[in-house]
């Protein structure tokens, strides 16, 4: 079996099941827990408008800004480049589609309703270099900032870590770099991205899903009492 | 670093007729209490830790991404610049502890040893963090890009460090005091019926005392019944202009809850337990707590939690009421015509909700408002809350922070600070003293209650 066999086949399984029992089991762990009824009057009835935090908390107050505009322009910079060329480069969506096919029995299209959009390869390239540069700047704050580093931990660097490496080896296989096959540039591509499936229930990657619960119960919780969202 | 075992008999803790003695460069140290070998102790911390732990508390343990934003809303951080300060480390020992026990991949930590055990060591450490230097002002909690409500998890390790006799002595003391002789500050039954009696020969007015009915009953804190009684005359006098159906009683008076703060749960409690006892016993249909920030916290939104069911009255803080009264014309009111700019208390406005309720009354007193930057719920703490001000190895610490309320209040250029919670006055009183600052801080009760016009108009 060929390095990018092994990629495609058994290493792309695994990761999977492990990506999704892990992010159930740890989500059903935490989310199974009791939670006790609060028997105070409400100073607002309509609790669940608090949910609005979700949306809210994701650009700091203005009082807050100066301190942390750093941390939050680079946090959105490598977010938004991660995900729009995770979900928009072509070959990416073209294999989603095969996944998509292999596990569904039909196109991810006829499904949606909608062809997927998908941006040019060069537009995806500068948003790659855009992102590894954003966590470049991200990993040396962290190293840097005597608060950061203090509360950094292997989670944090090892997160890092698997979170970059797809958008470097990507890049890497896309330029055809390294004098390495393309076959095999390819493989440690897939490769890279299946640690970052593997790791992600076990570390701070998990606040994908995470930050919605915890916005949200504290948002309700707040709205409940009236009190500052 | 030197533990200290206090025994339960102890001078007053805080002096409050005497000038604090502040200690210029206190030996770093921590408190214990009771005797037990240091595995127990950490075994109870951690026990009691998760003893409550629900769902929400669970989630944000999950959820911390290390983004050290938290750091920018401390003011214990702002002052020092000290990463240590920062909301989300104070936690640390009980995050690792959380994770090794009970989050949902604990055995693995276990198995591997991926997270070591906490130590006593570590705990002791940590007092500093937990109570020292963290008012549980919640300011970071707005901070928080995950939305965790780090105040809340602090309280929560306050639970742990209480169970496991690591909290600091004065707090313990003044605990214990409460517990034992129904006020933390030497407030007891008899003290406080001779102060009425006293204050209301001196003043001229009737306090009602025991009234087996009433309508209203009015609770007061430690602080003012000690140190402010003009709030309990204030309250007397608003009582009487609003023509209310009023009492207080000797079984419920005390609204000061220093189990909150200390994190004794069952002190905590029996304290809670009492207001609504007495409330309960008089048929009140409002309890109003007084001007004290945690007292808010501890009724207002916990107390129906310790009582099993929902309160069968309303709670509302004076300055609740005072709103309300205004609001249907019962206050009338001579106009100040001064400026002035409101200190935010945490547990009140940022926690509580009541944002706007105090700013109505001041209105009603036709002052002109000039807003601290940052105001309402972002406002920066006195430095006091979360039982602070009663640590006295903290006071160096508290000074500093204290620094940017003088700032924030010079800025605004306002002739009169006022606010609405004994605590934060008493820091206040404090800092002024300390720094030979020319500003006083005014309680919003005493105002309203200095400028009622009486009689018919």
């Amino acid at each position: 079996m060929s390095l990018l066999d092994f990629a495609r086949g058994p290493a792309l399984q695994w990761s999977i099941v492990i990506f999704l029992v892990g992010v159930l089991w740890r989500l059903l762990g935490v989310l199974l827990l009791r939670t006790r009824k609060d028997l105070s009057e409400p100073r607002k009835a309509a609790a669940w408008k608090g949910l609005r935090l979700i949306a809210l908390r994701s650009w700091p107050r203005k009082e807050f800004l100066g301190g942390t505009a750093f941390g939050e322009v680079m946090g959105y910079t490598f977010h938004l480049g991660f995900l729009l060329a995770l979900f928009c480069f072509v070959p990416h969506v073209l294999f989603f589609a095969d996944v998509a096919r292999g596990l569904l029995g039909t196109d991810l299209s006829s499904l949606l309703g909608f062809g997927w959009p998908t941006l040019p390869n060069s537009i995806v390239t500068l948003l790659s270099a855009i992102s590894i540069a954003a966590l470049v700047a991200v990993l040396i704050h962290r190293l840097v900032s005597p608060v950061k580093r203090l509360i950094s931990n292997f989670d944090d660097y090892f997160s890092w870590l698997v979170t970059t490496a797809p958008l470097v080896t990507g890049m890497a296989a896309f330029a055809h770099l390294g004098g390495w096959p393309y076959e095999r540039l390819l493989a440690v591509h897939i490769l890279s991205a299946e640690l970052l499936l593997a790791w992600f229930p076990f570390g701070k990657l998990m606040h994908a899903f995470t930050i919605f619960v915890a916005r949200g119960s504290t948002g309700m919780i707040f709205e409940r009492k009236g009190a500052s969202l | 670093m030197t533990p200290t075992t206090p025994t339960t008999r102890e001078p007053d803790p805080i002096e409050l007729d005497k000038p604090r003695v502040s200690i210029r460069k206190p030996e770093h140290r921590f408190d214990t209490q009771g005797e037990m070998p240091d595995g127990e102790r950490v075994e109870r911390a951690m026990k009691s830790f998760v003893r409550d732990f629900g769902r929400t508390a669970a989630v944000y343990m999950e959820s911390c991404i290390h983004c050290g934003m938290c750091a920018e809303a401390c003011h214990f951080y702002e002052v020092t610049k000290d990463p240590k300060y920062t909301p989300i480390w104070k936690l640390e020992p009980f995050k690792q502890a959380y994770k090794r026990e009970y989050g949902p991949f604990a055995a693995v930590y276990r198995a591997l040893n991926l997270k070591p055990k906490v130590t006593v060591e570590r705990l002791q450490e940590w007092q500093h963090l937990i109570y020292d230097s963290c008012t549980v002002c919640g300011r970071c909690s707005l901070m928080c890009p995950m939305g965790i409500d780090i105040a809340s998890l602090v309280s929560q390790a306050r639970r742990g460090m209480f169970n496991a006799g690591l909290v600091p002595h004065e707090l313990w003391a003044v605990s214990e005091r409460a517990r034992r002789e129904g006020s933390p500050l030497g407030a007891t039954p008899k003290v406080f019926r001779d102060r009425l009696e006293w204050l209301a020969d001196d003043h001229e007015i009737e306090i009602p005392l025991d009234k087996p009915a009433a309508d209203v009953l009015c609770t007061m804190s430690s602080i003012e019944i000690m140190k402010y009684p003009d709030s309990v005359v204030a309250t007397a006098r608003i009582m009487r202009h609003v023509g209310a159906d009023w009492t207080f009683r000797l079984d419920g008076y005390e609204a000061t809850n220093f189990g909150l703060l200390s994190g004794n749960t069952a002190g905590q409690k029996e304290l809670t337990m009492k207001l609504i006892d007495a409330a309960v016993a008089c048929g009140a249909k409002v309890l109003i707590l007084p001007e004290c920030g945690h007292a808010y916290t501890a009724l207002r939104w916990m107390g129906a939690n310790v009582y099993g069911k929902p309160l069968p009255f309303r709670v509302l803080h004076i300055a609740e009421f005072l709103a309300e009264q205004a609001r249907a014309g019962k206050l009338r009111l001579r106009k100040l015509g001064k400026s002035a700019t409101f200190h935010d208390p945490c547990q009140v406005v940022r926690r509580g909700g009541a944002i706007e309720a105090p700013r109505e009354v001041l209105q009603a007193l036709g002052v002109e408002l000039h807003e601290m930057y940052p105001t309402k719920g972002t406002n920066w703490c006195c430095g006091g809350g979360g039982g602070v001000v009663a640590i006295h190895r903290a006071d160096e610490l508290r000074h500093k922070v204290f620094k940017i309320k003088m700032e924030q209040i010079e800025a605004t250029g306002a002739e009169l600070p006022v606010t609405t919670c004994a605590n934060c006055r008493q820091t206040f009183d404090d800092g002024q003293a300390h720094f030979k600052w020319d500003k006083t801080m005014h309680s919003l009760l005493e105002l309203v209650a200095d400028n009622l016009v009486e009689g018919k108009q």
